[in-house]
């Protein structure tokens, strides 16, 4: 075969790449995009090796947000470890808080009372709601839409964090879940403002939708664009709305049906490309599964205590072993191993990162695409650096 | 040889009503440079999300005529260093701020950039960014919230308009005895190398003993 042959590396079929054997003849160009570039979403870089215009290599550069987390885990109370959970995926301090006091709580052998189950369900969708907004508004951005939709999304995204501030006196940093419950308890009023931003959020997603979703351009620069295929992202553990857009209906809200999720009556959106467009509109329609699930549980969360009366916050000791909690976050199986060793510390403390995973594939779906195509096709897979470097 | 004729704030609001401006170039000079702080687009970590939502609609940083977020290092006058620094990122913030044609200013926002914050304990992440870059504003808080950041930039409109022209209080970029060039570290076999700029960053005095 000669250094030249075409191959056709394509995966939408489109242009064919050129696969050099011999660079020297082949007159590649190698990019470094990143860590500072306004559209790797934080510090992420990638060396990227161009024919022309079309990527031929991609080559992701980790660790620029290394924080030490797990190690810091191992010499931190489980306690104090829960505040340090909020800044792993800083989108959505919620659920990792969820996925945390999952873990501790099934190693301490903790029970949740019946109303907590409920705030955390509630706090849980209205995670997923704004960081689904977020993703939209920054996928268009990359796409060069540039402010308008990132605006809508913030302002919903506002709305949103007035409730987290409200409840636990933070916007971002929530450090709600306590091991056996919540911290603090809502108010009736706090539960109204929830269902008043809830029934409106739906026509806020009409609004959105009419302006994004069937726009010619958005439509040009997405569909066939990086497209997956099932068994590729099942074998790479690919997990969260992009192994659903690709037709595996798999989440774990179902399979696990950990906390209170069995009682609530949701679909699991699934697409059929697999591509980037796809990826947008899972995201769009988890948004309004998730609008119900919060309708029902506005509805029917009980009064109650909110803690384990034996849960026992500070120097808590679990008994040596192991557990793992996993919890569907919104960017995908968010979890914690933990082993104890019986004393005040996890003898290990290791984070499952949802996004870290989904990046594993980023080459196989940017091969054969424009630079300009990279750019939003990492958007649509929504990483954050916080969770990939830890 | 006689003193400067002044005039006072009264006499001069008493023109301004005629339609006469009385103004000094330096005055002129401070309030153009200062209402137009182009904030570079770098965003590091946690905090980045909060300097992305005070560019939007809900806050509005354009009010401060701050909200042209350059993408290019070579057309920011301002460098909000909003996240954790770590070993291996620190001599990219450093290079960036390099590139950064002066007059430059430097907002450390977070207890991260400020110190290293709740991950201070971390092997990889530096203990604050004014280690090798001259910081002029000062934003704590883990992450410190879209007002705090808009009370940072008003501190360093502030600190502009008070900055003289000439003599010996000019500011670096008007002075030919400095360099607007910092030394970028490497990263060696344990720590950065150098771990610290010392032009910029002198060990803390501990507090007095009582
Ligand atoms: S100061 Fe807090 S919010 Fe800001 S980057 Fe550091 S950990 Fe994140």
């Amino acid at each position: 075969m000669s250094p030249f042959d075409a191959s056709p590396l394509s995966p939408s079929g489109g242009a064919h790449v050129r696969s050099v054997v011999d660079e020297f003849h082949g007159d590649l160009l190698e990019v470094s995009m990143g860590p500072h570039h306004p559209s790797t979403h934080g510090v992420f870089r990638m060396i990227v090796t161009l024919d022309g215009e079309r990527i031929v290599k991609l080559k992701p550069v980790l660790g620029y947000l290394h924080r030490n987390h797990e190690k810091i885990g191992e010499s931190t109370s489980y306690l104090g470890s829960m505040p340090y959970t909020d800044r792993l995926d800083y989108l959505n301090a919620m659920t990792n808080n969820w996925a945390y006091a999952l873990a501790v709580e099934r190693l301490g052998g903790l029970a949740v009372p019946e109303r907590a189950e409920y705030l955390r369900v509630i706090l849980a969708e209205l995670s997923r709601l704004q960081n689904h907004v977020c993703l939209a508004g920054f996928l268009l951005q990359d796409t060069g839409a540039s402010g308008t939709p990132l605006m809508y999304a913030f302002r919903e995204r506002e709305k949103i964090l007035e409730l987290f501030e409200s409840l636990s006196g933070s916007r971002m940093m929530c450090n709600f879940q306590r091991f056996g419950g919540c911290r603090t308890d809502a108010s009736s009023e706090w539960l109204g403002q929830v269902s008043s931003l809830v029934n409106g959020f739906g026509a806020f997603l009409d609004e959105f939708e009419e302006l994004i979703t069937g726009n010619e351009i958005l439509m040009a620069r997405t569909q066939g664009v990086g497209v997956m295929k099932g068994p590729a992202a099942v074998s790479a553990g690919i997990t969260g709305p992009m192994l659903r857009a690709c037709g595996v209906g798999y989440d774990i809200r179902k399979v696990d049906a950990y906390g209170i999720y069995p009682r609530f009556t949701f679909r699991v959106p699934i697409g059929s490309h697999g591509d980037t467009y796809d990826r947008y509109m899972i995201r769009i329609l988890e948004m309004r599964e998730s609008i119900g699930i919060l309708q029902q549980a506005l509805r029917d969360i009980p009064a109650g205590p909110i803690m384990d009366p034996k849960a026992k916050l500070r120097g808590f000791r679990p008994k040596p072993g192991e557990s793992y909690g996993r919890i569907e976050g919104p960017k995908g199986e968010i979890g914690f191993y933990l082993i104890s060793d019986g004393s005040a510390n996890p003898y290990r403390y290791r984070v499952r990162p949802p996004s870290f995973v989904n990046l594993t594939l980023l080459e196989d779906l940017c091969l054969g695409h424009t630079i300009a195509d990279s750019v939003v096709i990492l958007g649509s897979i929504d990483i954050v650096l916080g969770e990939v470097d830890r | 040889m006689n003193p400067m004729p002044t005039i006072t704030d009264e006499e001069r609001s008493e023109l301004r009503r005629h339609g006469i401006l009385l103004t000094s170039v330096e005055e002129l000079y401070n309030w153009g440079r200062s209402h137009s702080v182009w904030p570079l687009q770098f965003g590091l970590a946690c905090c980045a999300i909060e300097m992305i939502a005070a560019s939007m609609a809900r806050f509005d940083i354009a009010r401060f005529g701050s909200e042209v977020f350059r993408p290019s290092p070579r057309q920011a006058d301002l460098l909000i260093v909003s996240g954790t620094v770590t070993k291996k990122m620190a001599p990219q913030v450093v290079r960036l701020w390099n590139q950064m044609a002066e007059p430059k200013y430097c907002i450390a926002m977070g207890a991260c950039a400020i110190s290293g914050g709740p991950f201070k304990r971390g092997y990889n992440v530096l203990k604050g960014i004014d280690r090798f870059v001259p910081v002029d504003i000062y934003i704590p808080g883990c992450p410190p919230r879209p007002e705090a950041l808009l009370h940072g930039l008003m501190e360093l409109q502030k600190k502009i308009s008070g900055q003289s022209i000439s003599g010996p209080e000019a500011p670096r970029h008007l002075r030919h005895d400095t360099s607007c060039e910092y030394p970028v570290p490497e990263f060696g076999d344990h720590d950065l190398v150098p771990p610290k700029n010392p032009e910029v960053w002198k060990v803390p005095e501990s507090p007095p003993k009582d």
